[in-house]
């Protein structure tokens, strides 16, 4: 019998959804309402409460260990969902401040006056000179931060498919907001939404071939079904993999990465770091509680299929990276490449052992999320960077005109070598501590010769990190570097660095606290 | 074997003893400041420094008079610090370890490290980075006494590389001079071959013993494997060598003297050169299981003692000489502590006097370079007893105490020494024998050419004696460079008796072995010898000379030599063997594999074409992936 409106929701399980949805919300109101000259300040206002808010509410859940699964068996509250959440309004806190700099360019923010404007028209100009804005940018992030909470932790298809979508449209419009290159970043709005239409298609039809083998969109009845009635039927196996296909599109997994270089660079760059960490973080956590909770008893069929895309989203991200000429389409590869890494994990699929200490095991989903903290703050930090260096008032992105640069601006050299070597998992930096945990993670789940597939490619991988060390550092400026400098940004932009540098070198010197936290955070309700 | 070794259990510290890591703590945290301040401190920072190693001492004297009022079973104490790191197999903890040795160590070291900081007060009064200098003496302090203080070898080993950092920033602390910046770099990798000896060992233990305590260590080590335990010995004994300059590590002690002079009095003659006779006391139970081991020490010892005498008598700088002198006194520890049980207390006691003579003297050559612009060449001093009174009579009182003059500090511990060397052996007895009277006659031979003979100053050196602040640290140690022998002569045996394995008989203070005689008889005769020699006329050149003992003396006994053909070339041939390999195989398997990537990415690349329908093309040709790999899963 389905209910459509379920009464006793348990709003305490539920707040930090809720306020993070009603902050969106009252974004929107606010567009409507207040003047706008003091609409961006009010928009930032409202947003950093929201989310302050619901870190504090999330903080209050886990503290309380108030696991559960609520409103009517849709959403699971555990420690996965909570670590996710806390670390999602983390980033969601530093993209926002990376979104709304405006010292780097002349007062502006790096999104259009007016993205109905056709690009090069007499209305675009028009709006430029009335210096519009579009601080509808704080209600779509919310969304999508709303959205990619709910994706993980739906604990049934249908909410899944629902909350990909409450993400993914938000997310469509931002990338073809960007300031400059506007044609490239619509051209990029509209091929992530053409693909992302095809992923989500494709997740559909899985969910509802699942619906037909089991009976249910429910993820634990799911694998009760599964246990029952056994698991070789050729419709459960198509309908898992649809439903894999559309969550690895969004972990931009080879073959399904298509979109990432061309999304990455049209994007704006705020939104592009946003994207790099919020989605992948929300995507694997749905991944893998999909496949651990609810396709857990068919590990059989899923492990090779996932160690066999590794392998591949690794070797094509690390080898397209090495001649890549644009740092942010470098960096989507590199994204790529990471996706590879983290998948290495999944495929693992062990759970901690009972002595988690340090050096003892983790367990997938442990090291993934401490992974994911790691690397999402190293990308921020790397995107914010490359928000600084600037060439005639926009983004100079090419590598080319980076030669030299940090020599002449040795503290946003040294920086970068941090982040680039956190992400090359580097020791001393998060990332090492990382990779580490992840490779030991599908060590201990049998998967050796993955583990040197993987060292192998971080070794690729590592080469054109140092590219880009050495194009900085080691190449004489020439014409392409002519006029690029690298601005002095606002706090804003400076406290996501500082952030990102400090808990870069914290998580890589003194991981204890956190790889603790989310080992501590790594069962999934119902498995 | 040795089966009357004693292992004693430390208590538990209670009252003040729970305070000893301040011991160590306030001059770190002292030089810490001292780095990081700038140049507020440039004013009062020497004097911080200072007291910070007097409330060491302090602290010091009060546990050791609390020790002196224990009995024999409570005076070991284990001062409970933290958990450094465990594993399911060793925990490592960073305990201290108050007991007899130790603590007479630290009142050495803190002893005789605050009368080097006051003198250095003086004598560095002029230089513009003084309160750097401070900073890193008392970073020296701090790091040996954690060297000593330590209850394990892990510990000890943190201790061993600081006093090795310390040693290497204080030697090269004249940085824009070539010559100090090289020997810094020499002491430094020289250090290393001895650490890397130090590292096995604890490694062996770790493997064999399963801990790095002492306690534990002296413990369990008779259930080794004998050849386990001889090879112990020798890679501790290799440590030590590198630390305390025994042959054949000992070629960066005399380049070492270009650090300023206190540095050479406090790390190159008093403290931490006898580091490593402290480690090879410390494991004493090691070399009790192991004959072998320990009669390669005495060896050792042997070999360094008339190494260093040797090298004594033919150097010209007054600096290089004493160096030389310290090798030679050091190695009459390590034959002491190669000797067992019964030399043990007598290496640790003539390592006590010998702190105070050595560190007497150093800091008088200080003072007569002081007077003569720095020179160091004894060929251009002469006649200096008249013009620096306070330092010749110092000075003359720690010459005293090294030759062995009756009465003196050294009369009685390397008196000791000798008759337990013929304990052990007719040669050992008539080595060491041989080497105090070539310690007489090098040391007569610079009070000679330093203080008597003519005049040869050069032109526009005018001699005076040192400011006061200099001279009564002089004063202090020539005191106790006469007396302290009389003073422990009695007790230190049983004093230590716990920590040595040793029960002594009694001592007596006056009463003149055969040997004695012998030995005094010897010394006389090197004395009369230098006398003789250099009386009347010293040249203010070097006279040449084709006599081949004197000119491998001159020449370091041909250390460096030694180390550049055993080391250094073979090392250069390796490495350029090395180098062309990476260039040739290990370049060209890398370069030919970037080929392979770049062309590859080069290659895939095309497939990102940035139409979206072949993107939707690709992710469809994924799903066949997908639906392939699953399909050959269920087959599989």
């Amino acid at each position: 019998m389905l209910t459509l409106l379920e009464t006793n929701l348990d709003w305490g399980a539920l707040a930090p959804l809720i306020v993070v949805f009603v902050g969106a919300c009252l974004g929107v109101v606010v567009e409507g309402v207040l003047r706008r000259s003091i609409r961006d300040e009010a928009q930032l206002i409202i947003a950093g409460l929201t989310l302050v808010l619901a870190f504090g509410f999330t903080v209050q859940l886990w503290r309380g260990r108030e696991f559960g699964v609520e409103a009517g068996g849709s959403v699971s509250v555990d420690g996965p969902a909570l670590f996710t959440w806390g670390a999602l309004i983390i980033f969601t806190i530093l993209a926002l401040l990376l979104a709304s700099e405006r010292k780097l360019n002349q007062g502006q923010t790096d999104f259009v006056p007016m993205a109905a404007s056709v690009p090069g028209s007499p209305l675009e100009a028009r709006a430029t000179a009335l210096r519009l804005e579009h601080t509808e940018v704080y209600p779509l992030v919310l969304f999508a931060t709303f959205g990619m909470m709910l994706f993980a932790a739906s604990n049934d298809l249908i909410t899944m498919f629902v909350a990909l979508e409450i993400f993914s449209l938000p997310l469509y419009l931002l990338c073809g907001l960007a300031r400059r290159r506007r044609l490239l970043s619509q051209e990029a709005a509209l091929k992530y939404f053409l693909l992302g239409s095809l992923s989500s298609a494709f997740f559909l039809y899985g969910a509802a071939l699942v619906y037909g083998y089991t009976g249910s969109f429910e993820l634990n009845r799911v694998d009760a079904m599964i246990g029952s009635a056994g698991a070789s039927s050729l419709l459960l196996a198509a309908g898992m993999g649809l439903v894999g296909v559309g969550l690895l599109f969004k972990v931009g997994v080879v073959p399904f990465h298509s979109w990432t270089p061309d999304v990455y660079m049209g994007s704006p760059t705020p939104i592009t770091a946003f994207m790099a960490i919020a989605t992948k973080m929300a995507a694997v956590a749905a991944l893998m509680r999909v496949f651990y909770v609810g396709f857990g008893s068919m590990e059989w069929d899923w492990q090779p299929l996932f160690a066999v895309l590794a392998v591949l989203t690794m070797l094509v991200g690390s080898v397209i990276a090495l001649t890549q000429s644009d740092i942010k389409r470098l960096f989507a590869y590199s994204a790529i490449a990471h996706a590879g890494f983290l998948l290495v994990a999944v495929a693992g699929a062990v759970t901690p052992t009972s002595s988690s200490a340090f050096g003892a095991l983790t367990g997938s989903v442990g090291s993934i999320q401490f992974y994911l903290a790691a690397y999402g703050l190293a990308t921020m930090g790397a995107f914010a960077l490359v928000t600084m260096v600037r060439k005639a008032g926009g983004e100079s992105t090419s590598l080319a005109s980076w030669s030299g640069i940090g020599r002449r601006h040795p503290v946003f050299g040294a920086l970068m070598v941090l982040f680039l070597l956190s992400f090359a998992g580097i020791p001393l930096t998060g990332g090492f501590i990382g990779k580490l945990l992840v490779f030991l993670a599908a060590w201990a789940g049998g998967y050796g010769w993955l583990v040197l597939v993987a060292v192998l490619m971080s070794l690729v991988a590592a080469f054109f990190y140092l590219r880009v060390i050495v194009v900085m550092f080691f190449r004489e400026p020439n014409e392409h570097s002519e006029g690029v400098t690298v601005e002095k940004p606002s706090w804003m932009t400076w406290t996501v660095i500082v952030v990102a540098a400090v808990g870069t070198l914290v998580l890589g010197l003194w991981s204890g606290p956190l790889a603790e936290l989310a080992i501590r955070a790594s069962a999934f309700l119902g498995s | 074997m040795y089966l009357l070794e004693t292992v004693v259990n430390p208590v538990a510290a209670t009252g003040l003893f729970q305070w000893a890591w301040l011991m160590i703590a306030i001059p770190l945290v002292v030089s810490g400041l001292l780095m990081v301040s700038g140049k507020i401190a440039d004013a009062w920072g020497h004097l911080l420094a200072t007291l910070a190693v007097i409330a060491s001492f302090v602290i010091g004297l009060v546990l050791f008079l609390d020790l002196l009022g224990r009995t024999e079973a409570d005076r070991a104490v284990r001062v409970s610090m933290w958990e450094l790191f465990s594993t399911p197999t060793f925990t490592f903890r960073t305990d201290l370890l108050v007991d007899q040795l130790s603590i007479l160590f630290v009142l050495l070291i803190t002893g005789v490290g605050a009368l080097i900081h006051v003198y250095s007060i003086g004598y560095m009064a002029h230089d513009e980075r003084r309160r750097r200098f401070f900073a890193y003496l008392n970073l020296f302090i701090a790091a040996m006494l954690t060297l000593v203080l330590a209850d394990n070898y892990l510990l000890l080993f943190f201790g061993w590389e600081g006093v090795g950092l310390a040693s290497y920033l204080l030697i090269g602390f004249w940085q824009h001079r070539k010559s100090a910046a090289v020997a810094a770099k020499k002491a430094f990798v020289v250090n290393r071959v001895g650490d890397m000896g130090m590292a096995m060992a604890m490694f062996i233990m770790l493997t064999q013993l399963g801990t790095v305590n002492f306690a534990e260590v002296n413990e369990r080590v008779s259930g080794m494997s004998s050849g386990m335990v001889t090879l112990l010995g020798l890679l501790i004994l290799v440590g030590a060598c590198g630390k305390s300059a025994q042959v054949p590590l000992q070629s960066w002690l005399l380049d070492a003297m270009e650090g300023p002079t206190p540095v050479s009095a406090l790390i190159h003659a008093a403290t931490m050169v006898t580091a490593g006779v402290y480690l090879v006391v410390r494991s004493h139970a090691v070399y009790a299981q192991t004959p072998t081991a320990a009669l390669v020490v005495a060896i050792v010892g042997t070999v360094t003692l008339l190494f260093g005498a040797w090298i004594g008598t033919s150097k010209d700088d007054i600096k290089k000489v004493l160096a030389g002198s310290t090798m030679s006194q050091i190695g009459y520890m390590m034959l002491a502590a190669g000797l067992g049980p019964i030399g043990t207390a007598f290496a640790i006691f003539h390592l006590i006097t010998h702190g105070f003579f050595k560190a007497n003297m150093f800091l008088g050559a200080g003072s007569v370079m002081h007077g003569m612009d720095d020179d160091v060449d004894m060929r251009h001093y002469g006649a200096l007893a008249k013009a620096m009174p306070i330092t010749f009579a110092t000075f003359a009182m720690g010459y005293l105490a090294i030759i062995g003059f009756p009465g003196t500090a050294g009369f009685f511990s390397k008196d000791h020494i000798i008759e337990a060397a013929f304990d052990k052996g007719l040669w050992f007895g008539l080595l060491a024998l041989l080497g105090a009277g070539v310690t007489a006659y090098y040391m007569t031979r610079l009070m000679m050419m330093t203080f008597f003979s003519n005049k040869r100053w050069r032109e526009g050196v005018h001699p005076h004696e040192s400011p006061l602040v200099m001279t009564i640290p002089l004063m202090v140690l020539a005191v106790m460079s006469i007396i302290a022998g009389a003073l422990m002569n009695n007790w230190i045996g049983g004093w230590l008796a716990t920590s040595t394995g040793f029960h002594p008989h009694e001592m007596s203070l006056f009463k003149v072995t055969p040997i004695g005689w012998l030995t005094m008889a010897v010394v006389a005769v090197g004395v009369v010898i230098g006398w003789w020699l250099h009386k009347s006329d010293v040249s203010d050149t070097v006279p040449a000379t084709r006599n081949p003992l004197v000119i491998a003396g001159r020449n370091d006994l041909y250390g460096d030599a030694f180390n550049e053909a055993v080391f250094m070339r073979p090392g250069q041939g390796l490495v350029s063997g090395l180098d062309s390999f990476d260039r040739t195989v290990v370049d060209g398997a890398v370069m030919g594999s970037a080929g392979v990537f770049g062309g590859l990415s080069t290659g895939l690349r095309r497939l990102q074409n940035g139409y979206a329908r072949s993107y939707a093309l690709t992710m469809v040709a994924g799903v066949l992936l997908v639906a392939v790999v699953l399909y050959l899963g269920r087959l599989a």
